[in-house]
């Protein structure tokens, strides 16, 4: 059974149907990108999906539970977390506290007991802590553990980001650009650091990008998207030599 | 310079990093402990005042440092605690419970100010809580029943296991034992969770919202806190002042705990303290130099409005992390002696992602 599924979702922003009617499967364990040109509507389905938009119609299904209206706050517990095209960290806090903030929905002391920092506060902590420095581990970002975000190179945030959301411990993860801002290199480890995620931590994922030789290296499906339908899904290269493709991203007409 | 070699994760939890920290606050422990016995009644009183106003600032310091919510109505909570305090001690309760009944009141009253401009950030949530603060003003004089409008009253003694605390020693002990156990509670919500949680919204509330933080219930909740310990200070303010008029708690004062916040540096609990201690001390610096200044400046009216507006405009210009990050740099500066980083001390034109930017 699919772990994630869109309905017939669409969004209208005033005149604008920014996502029309799309319909997509995730299984479990896959990568599925999603690309298209800019506008095309890929970050709207993220925003839909983490539930900062809401859907005009259609419906949303994670692990056979609709969560269409459910509130934006509850999107990480449910096991879905998400990085942002440009990076969303906190800047004035340390890589450290980044990835800590990651674990609040694991969070299940009182607010009292925090007043007082009680034991059972504490040893949460204790554990939040090691899970945290399990992803620190896992993407080699012990060097930075204490430095304020604010002073790191973008290279090194995106991996955070990264992590922040390997600590929510999800079953999805949705990438949003994953490589925008890196370099060549930087992108190949990008790429080597997702296919570690899926096959060593086991986690489905959805990605948004634009740069090809990154999601045929790692994606198991893709789909395409131009002015919010979808037009055309299957593997990475069927879809790079479907004709609508071609046409979205080079115009004009193509011979069919 | 000190170099921490962290073999446990306990190390990065705990309220003291190293041993140096335990012996400077033991110390100034101690001084704090001993100065009434050293100190004039005057210099008692108004040390009393700046741990009643560090309360406060502290409280002021969680809204807008940390959680990054202005507010321009702290006047008005702590208003609220004073009255609360005052009024409940008049029909006869003891001190013990209307301090507490006070601090809880007035997060009561905070929640319910929170609550309705959830969705305000910046220039509008200043104005909103400028109009709270003017409202509560306008109860004060009006509700004659209660606070007795215009003309006030006399605060009634406070009693403390039996002790009468009315003179300048007794407030001081107890603003002292107020002031530690709320910096206590800030520095252990700000190692749990809900401090993480706070700051997350201040540096960007869309991805403190994906990472599962219940933006509507957090900001209430800062706003409860804040205005708590503002009616803490508030309930040891009255007995500050002795007498209650409504014209104490008007916007100069919210201004002057907004001062405290800015002036002490934003996001830092220290600098909440240093921030009270510039605030009530500036004027006691101005009494007394008042009279040897040149062309009359002292006896202009307005000298000491004006004097911490101008101070706020140029710490946000030039020492954005205010007293606390001077105090930092001084500190980094002999920690580090003969070698020092200009970069360090170079104008800073990077600031805290607060209210100031949006």
């Amino acid at each position: 059974m699919s772990l994630f599924q869109a309905r017939d979702i669409s969004v209208r922003f005033g005149g604008i149907r920014a996502v029309d009617a799309v319909s997509f499967d995730v299984h479990q364990g896959e990568v599925f990108s999603i690309i298209g040109p800019n506008g095309a509507g890929k970050t709207t389905i993220f925003n839909l999906i983490s539930r900062i938009y809401s859907a005009t119609s259609g419906k949303l299904i994670f692990e056979g539970e609709e969560f269409t209206r459910t509130p934006a706050w509850r999107i990480a517990g449910l096991g879905i977390a998400r990085t942002f095209q440009n990076i969303e960290l906190f800047p004035n806090a340390t890589l450290l506290q980044n990835l800590l903030i990651g674990r609040h929905c694991h969070s299940r002391v009182g607010f009292i007991a925090e007043l007082g920092f009680l034991p059972s506060v504490r040893k949460a902590e204790l554990h939040h802590r090691e899970k945290v420095e399990d992803v620190i581990a896992f993407l080699g970002l012990e060097r930075y553990r204490d430095s304020l975000i604010a002073n790191l190179p973008y290279g090194v945030r995106k991996v955070v980001e990264l992590g922040r959301a390997l600590c929510i411990e999800p079953k999805l993860l949705l990438l949003d650009e994953p490589s925008s801002g890196l370099n060549v290199e930087e992108t190949e480890g990008m790429g080597f650091w997702i296919e570690d995620i899926k096959k060593d931590l086991g986690i489905t994922v959805i990605m948004v990008e634009h740069d090809m030789s990154l999601v045929n290296q790692v994606s198991d499906r893709v789909m395409a998207l131009n002015y919010g339908k979808v037009i055309a899904m299957g593997t990475p290269r069927a879809v790079q030599s479907h004709p609508e493709v071609v046409k979205a991203y080079l115009g004009g007409e193509v011979d069919a | 310079m000190r170099h921490l070699f962290r073999t446990r994760y306990q190390q990065d939890i705990a309220l003291w990093r190293h041993n140096g920290d335990r012996f400077w606050y033991a110390l100034l422990a101690l001084i704090v402990l001993l100065a009434p016995a050293v100190l004039g009644e005057f210099y008692i009183g108004e040390l009393g005042a700046v741990f009643i106003f560090a309360i406060a600032g502290v409280g002021l310091m969680l809204l807008v440092g940390y959680t990054g919510l202005i507010s321009l109505g702290h006047a008005a909570f702590l208003g609220i605690g004073a009255y609360t305090n005052a009024v409940l001690l008049a029909q006869g309760v003891p001190f013990l419970v209307t301090l507490p009944i006070a601090g809880l009141f007035t997060a009561l009253c905070g929640a319910a100010i929170g609550r309705p401009t959830l969705r305000m950030s910046g220039l509008y949530l200043a104005i909103a809580t400028l109009a709270f603060g003017s409202i509560v003003g306008t109860v004060f004089q009006k509700w004659t029943a209660v606070t007795g409008g215009f003309d006030g009253f006399a605060v009634p003694t406070p009693y403390v296991f039996g002790m009468s605390i009315e003179g300048a020693t007794g407030i001081y002990y107890v603003s002292l034992a107020v002031l530690v156990l709320v910096l206590l509670v800030a520095a252990n919500l700000l190692r749990s969770p809900t401090g993480r949680a706070l700051v997350a919204i201040r540096d960007s509330e869309v991805s403190a919202q994906s990472m599962g933080i219940h933006l509507a219930r957090y900001k209430t909740l800062a706003f409860a806190i804040s205005a708590g310990m503002t009616g803490l200070a508030g309930a040891l303010f009255a007995h500050y002042v002795r007498y209650l008029a409504p014209d104490a708690f008007d916007v100069l004062l919210s201004v002057q705990f907004v001062t405290i916040v800015f002036v002490g540096g934003l996001g830092s609990l220290r600098g909440a303290v240093l921030g009270a201690m510039f605030v009530r001390l500036l004027p006691q610096f101005i009494a007394v130099v008042r009279d040897s200044l040149p062309f009359g400046i002292g006896r202009l009216p307005g000298l000491e409005p004006s004097l911490f507006g101008l101070t706020l405009v140029l710490v946000i210009l030039f020492q954005p992390g205010g007293l606390n990050g001077m105090w930092l740099k001084t500190k980094q500066w002999f920690q580090a002696f003969p070698f020092k980083r200009q970069a360090s001390f170079r104008r800073q034109k990077s600031y805290a992602r607060s209210e100031r930017l949006r």
